[in-house]
C-alpha cells in the first residue's frame, strides 16, 4: 500500500509539474501574478510529491519489501542499512527518481527566490517546470520504480557488490545535485533570452541570480567527480583514479562547461559583458549534464553493444535530450544577436583573462566531448572502431590545461576594463621564482629525474603560490604591520577568499596528478606468507591470510606489514577479497597505508602455489607518492566554490550597485 | 558501471567459485628477467585495450585475454622488437580499436585537431573583433555625452565594486 502511495505520488508530482508549466505560462502571458504565485505553490507541491516518492522508495528497500520488482532486483535481506538505503539509488529507475527530487527540489527553491523581476521568474518556472514533466513523464512511464512483482521472491538479487562501498553511496545524491542543479542555469537562461533586453541593467542583475546556482552546482559536481574517482581508486584495486572512461568523461564535460560558465558569470555580472557567451555556456551545461545521463543510463558507450539492451529508454532520453537542447539553442541563435550586453574591455583586463579562461575551458570541454564521442561517430559512418584513451588525453587535453594554468595566476590580479601587465608581472614574480626552484627541487627528489614530471610540479607549485600572491597583495602581508595585514584580511570578501582557495587547490591536485603518476612504483608477484615484496622505499610483508565472514560475504583477509626497506616503521595494513554469494561477484577491498602525503596501496590475488608448492597469494604493490593531494586539491577546490557562494554580494538586495570591497 | 560489473564476473574466475569454474584461470604473469625490458613491457600495457574489455588497458585487466596479450607483449620485447613494431603487430591481428591512442589519419583528423583548430578559430575572431571595435569606439553616443557630463559634475559616480582597498 505504502508503495502505491509512491507510485501516486509520482504520478501526482508529473501533474502538478504540468499545471506548474501551464500556470506558469499563463501567468506571464496574462501577466498575472496570482496565476504565476499558483505556479509557484505548483512547483514547490511537485517537489514534495517527488520526495514522498523517493522517501517510499527508500521505505522499500529498508524494508526489503520483495514484491517491489526494483527492491527484488536491486536488494538483498543480509545488506547492511547504509547500503539498503543507498541500493533505493543504485538502479536506473532509482537514480531516475532521485535526479527528478533535485530537479523540482531545485525547481522549487528558485519558485521560492524573492528577487528575481515578475516576468524572468515567471519564465523560469515554467522552463523549470517543462523539464519536470519530461524527466517526471519518462520515470512514471517507462522506468517507475514501484512495479509490482507477483508472486514475490523470497530473497533479492543484491545490488552489485563493489557499489557496497560508502564513497560510492553518497556519490550519486551529490553528482545528481551537481548535474541536475545546473538546470536551473539552463532555465534562467532561456528565460533571460525570452526576458532580456539589449543594453540595459538587465544582464548584470541576471548574471548575479545565475552565479550562485552555477557556484553551487559546481562544487557539488566537484565532490560528486571526486568521491567517484576516490572510489575507483580504492574499491576497483587497479591503482588508479582516473582512465577517461565515457562514463568518467560524461561527468567531467558538465564540470568544465559549468566551470566556465561560473567564470563568464562573473564578467556579466560586474560588467554586463559576455551575457550572450555566459547565456550560451548555462544552457550547455546542462545539455552535458543530460548528454551524461543519456551516455550513463543508455550504455551506449561503455558498449556499443549494450545499446541493444533497452534501446527504448535510451531513446527516449536522446529525444528528451534533442528536444530540450534543440529548443534551447534555437532560441539562443534568433534571441543573442538581439542581447548584446554593455562593458567594453581592452584585450590585457580581467575580462579578458576571463574571456581567454572560457576559451581554454571550451576547447578543453570539446577535447573530452570529441574524445568521447569520436569512436561511436566514426563507427557509424564507416563502420572502423578505434579507441581513445589517456595518450590521446595525454596529448590533447593536458597540455592545453597547461597553457592555460600558465596564465591562470595572472587573471586574478588584473584589474577590470583595462589590466597593467607589467604590474602582475612584478607581483607575480617572487611566485613564479619559487615555483621555479620548487621544479628543480623537485627534479632532484625524484628518482628517476624527469623534466615533463619537474615543470608539472612548478606548474602546481605556481598556482597555489600565484593564488597565494593576490591574497598576500590584497592583505599586504609582509608589507604592512601585522594588525593592519588582519584588518585588512577581514575586510577582504567571502568571494576572494574562494576564488583564491579554489585556485590554489587546483594546484594542489596538479601536485598529486604529477607526481602520483610521474613516479608510482608498482610491484606484483606471488607471496607465501612471510615472504617481503618491495615497492619504491616501502618493503610489504604478507603475515597471515585467513577466511573471514562479513554481513552478506566471506572473505580471504590478508594481513600485512608495511614498513620501509630497513624494517623502520612497521604499520599493519588488512586487504580483503570478498565474494558474495547473492549475487556471485567478488571485489577486492584495497589495504590503503596513509603515509604522509603517499599511500602504500595493496591488493592480496587468487590463491595460487609457489615452485615448492606452498600456497602464495598474488599481492600487487603499489607506492603512490602524493596521492592524498589528488583527493584533497578537489575538496580545497568545492570549499572555495561554497566561500564564494556565502559571499553577501551574491544574496538578496544587493543588487544595485552598491557591493563592497 | 558496466565495466564495473564486467570486471567483476571476470575476477570470478580466479577466485575458483564453484558457479564459475568453467572459465580458467589466466596463466600467472611471468615478469621478464632483464628489467629494463619489463618496464618496457609495462609502459606498453597502459597504452593497449584488452578487447573483451568495456575501457580497460590489458595492464589492470583481470581478463584471460589480457594475460595472454601481456603474456604476447612480453615475447616480443624479449625478442628485441621496438615499440611501434609491437604496436602495429598488434594493430594488424585487432585493428586499431586495440591501441588507446587512436591512429593519426584522414578519419581522425577531426578528433586530433578540432579543439586546437577551434580555439584558434574564436582567438582570431575575437583579436579581428577587437581591431574593428577598437576603430568605431570613437564618438560618444548621446547618452554617454550625458553620463560623462554626469560624472564630470560629480554626482552619479559610484565606486567601483571590485577596486581594491589599496587604491583608495
Amino acid at each position: 500500500m505504502i508503495v502505491e502511495t509512491g507510485a501516486f505520488a509520482l504520478i501526482l508530482a508529473l501533474a502538478l509539474a504540468a499545471l506548474q508549466t501551464g500556470m506558469a505560462v499563463a501567468g506571464r502571458l496574462r501577466r498575472s501574478p496570482v496565476l504565476a504565485g499558483a505556479a509557484e505553490g505548483a512547483a514547490m507541491a511537485s517537489a514534495l510529491a517527488v520526495a514522498l516518492a523517493f522517501a517510499t522508495l527508500i521505505f522499500a528497500f529498508a524494508t526489503s519489501d520483495f514484491s517491489v520488482a526494483n527492491v527484488a532486483a536491486n536488494s538483498h535481506t543480509d545488506k547492511p542499512m547504509l547500503y539498503k538505503v543507498a541500493a533505493a539509488w543504485g538502479s536506473h529507475e532509482g537514480s531516475l527518481v532521485l535526479w527528478c527530487l533535485v530537479l523540482t527540489g531545485f525547481g522549487a527553491v528558485l519558485a521560492r527566490a524573492r528577487n528575481l523581476p515578475f516576468g524572468l521568474k515567471t519564465s523560469a518556472v515554467a522552463t523549470q517546470g517543462l523539464l519536470g514533466v519530461l524527466f517526471l513523464a519518462f520515470a512514471v512511464f517507462t522506468s517507475s520504480p514501484f512495479a509490482r512483482l507477483n508472486p514475490a521472491p523470497f530473497q533479492g538479487a543484491s545490488l552489485n557488490p563493489l557499489l557496497q562501498d560508502p564513497a560510492l553511496a553518497f556519490h550519486p545524491p551529490f553528482l545528481y545535485a551537481g548535474y541536475v542543479g545546473f538546470s536551473v542555469c539552463f532555465s534562467l537562461a532561456v528565460a533571460a533570452l525570452v526576458e532580456g533586453r539589449a543594453n540595459s541593467a538587465f544582464w548584470p542583475a541576471w548574471g548575479r541570480w545565475v552565479r550562485p546556482w552555477a557556484l553551487a552546482s559546481w562544487a557539488f559536481l566537484t565532490v560528486g567527480i571526486t568521491l567517484g574517482a576516490f572510489w575507483a581508486y580504492y574499491e576497483l584495486g587497479w591503482g588508479g583514479w582516473w582512465f577517461w572512461d565515457p562514463v568518467e568523461n560524461a561527468s567531467f564535460m558538465p564540470w568544465l562547461a559549468g566551470a566556465a560558465l561560473l567564470h563568464s558569470a562573473v564578467v556579466t555580472e560586474r560588467r554586463g559583458a559576455l551575457a550572450g557567451w555566459t547565456t550560451f555556456l548555462a544552457l550547455l551545461a546542462f545539455t552535458f549534464s543530460m548528454l551524461g545521463a543519456f551516455l550513463v543510463r543508455s550504455g551506449v558507450l561503455t558498449s556499443v553493444h549494450a545499446f541493444a539492451v533497452d534501446p527504448q529508454r535510451g531513446l527516449m532520453l536522446l529525444a528528451i535530450l534533442g528536444g530540450t537542447a534543440g529548443l534551447a539553442f534555437a532560441l539562443f541563435a534568433w534571441r543573442a544577436p538581439q542581447l548584446k550586453g554593455g562593458g567594453m574591455f581592452a584585450p590585457v583586463s580581467r575580462e579578458g583573462a576571463l574571456v581567454l579562461n572560457n576559451l581554454f575551458l571550451t576547447a578543453a570541454c570539446a577535447t573530452v566531448l570529441l574524445g568521447t564521442l569520436y569512436p561511436l561517430i566514426l563507427e557509424a559512418m564507416n563502420g572502423s572502431t578505434i579507441s581513445v584513451g589517456p595518450p590521446y588525453f595525454a596529448l590533447t587535453f593536458v597540455p592545453l590545461m597547461a597553457v592555460a594554468f600558465i596564465i591562470l595566476p595572472a587573471g586574478p590580479l588584473l584589474s577590470w576594463k583595462r589590466g597593467d601587465l607589467m604590474g602582475v608581472t612584478q607581483r607575480l614574480a617572487v611566485a613564479a621564482g619559487l615555483a621555479i626552484l620548487l621544479a628543480f627541487a623537485g627534479w632532484l627528489m625524484f628518482e628517476p629525474r624527469k623534466a615533463l614530471s619537474a615543470a608539472g610540479i612548478g606548474l602546481g607549485a605556481w598556482l597555489i603560490l600565484g593564488a597565494l600572491a593576490e591574497t598576500v597583495e590584497r592583505t599586504r602581508l609582509f608589507r604592512a604591520s601585522f594588525g593592519e595585514t588582519l584588518r585588512r584580511a577581514r575586510a577582504l570578501p567571502l568571494g576572494a577568499w574562494g576564488t583564491t582557495l579554489a585556485h590554489a587547490g587546483l594546484g594542489v591536485f596538479v601536485l598529486g596528478a604529477v607526481v602520483e603518476t610521474g613516479y608510482r612504483v608498482e610491484a606484483a608477484r606471488p607471496l607465501a606468507v612471510g615472504e617481503i615484496i618491495e615497492a619504491g622505499p616501502w618493503a610489504v610483508r604478507l603475515d597471515a591470510v585467513r577466511v573471514v565472514e562479513g554481513p552478506n560475504y566471506l572473505a580471504e583477509q590478508g594481513r600485512l606489514t608495511v614498513t620501509l626497506r630497513s624494517g623502520a616503521a612497521p604499520r599493519e595494513v588488512v586487504a580483503e577479497r570478498r565474494f558474495f554469494p547473492a549475487g556471485g561477484q567478488t571485489t577486492t577491498e584495497v589495504g590503503l597505508d596513509f603515509r604522509g602525503l603517499d599511500d602504500v596501496y595493496v591488493v592480496v590475488g587468487e590463491r595460487g602455489r609457489t615452485a615448492a608448492g606452498a600456497p602464495a597469494w598474488n599481492v600487487r604493490v603499489w607506492w603512490n607518492p602524493w596521492a592524498r593531494l589528488i583527493f584533497l586539491g578537489p575538496a580545497i577546490m568545492a570549499l572555495g566554490g561554497v566561500l564564494s557562494l556565502l559571499d553577501r554580494r551574491l544574496r538578496l538586495g544587493v543588487g544595485k550597485g552598491k557591493g563592497a570591497a | 558501471m558496466k565495466r564495473v560489473l564486467l570486471i567483476a564476473i571476470a575476477a570470478l574466475g580466479l577466485i575458483g567459485s564453484p558457479v564459475f569454474a568453467q572459465e580458467p584461470p589466466p596463466a600467472p604473469d611471468r615478469p621478464l628477467p632483464d628489467a629494463a625490458q619489463e618496464a618496457r613491457a609495462q609502459a606498453l600495457f597502459d597504452g593497449i585495450r584488452c578487447v573483451v574489455c568495456q575501457h580497460e588497458a590489458i595492464a589492470d585487466s583481470p581478463a584471460v585475454i589480457a594475460a595472454d596479450m601481456r603474456q604476447l607483449v612480453r615475447e616480443q620485447v624479449a625478442a628485441g622488437r621496438t615499440d611501434a613494431q609491437i604496436e602495429q603487430d598488434l594493430v594488424r591481428r585487432y585493428g586499431d580499436f586495440v591501441l588507446f591512442q587512436p591512429p593519426v589519419r584522414l578519419g581522425t583528423w577531426l578528433l586530433w585537431f578540432g579543439p586546437v583548430a577551434l580555439m584558434a578559430a574564436v582567438l582570431a575572431l575575437l583579436l579581428l573583433r577587437s581591431r574593428g571595435r577598437r576603430a568605431e569606439a570613437a564618438p560618444l553616443t548621446a547618452e554617454e555625452e550625458a553620463r560623462l557630463a554626469d560624472i564630470v559634475a560629480g554626482d552619479g559616480l559610484r565606486p567601483d565594486p571590485d577596486a581594491k582597498p589599496s587604491d583608495h
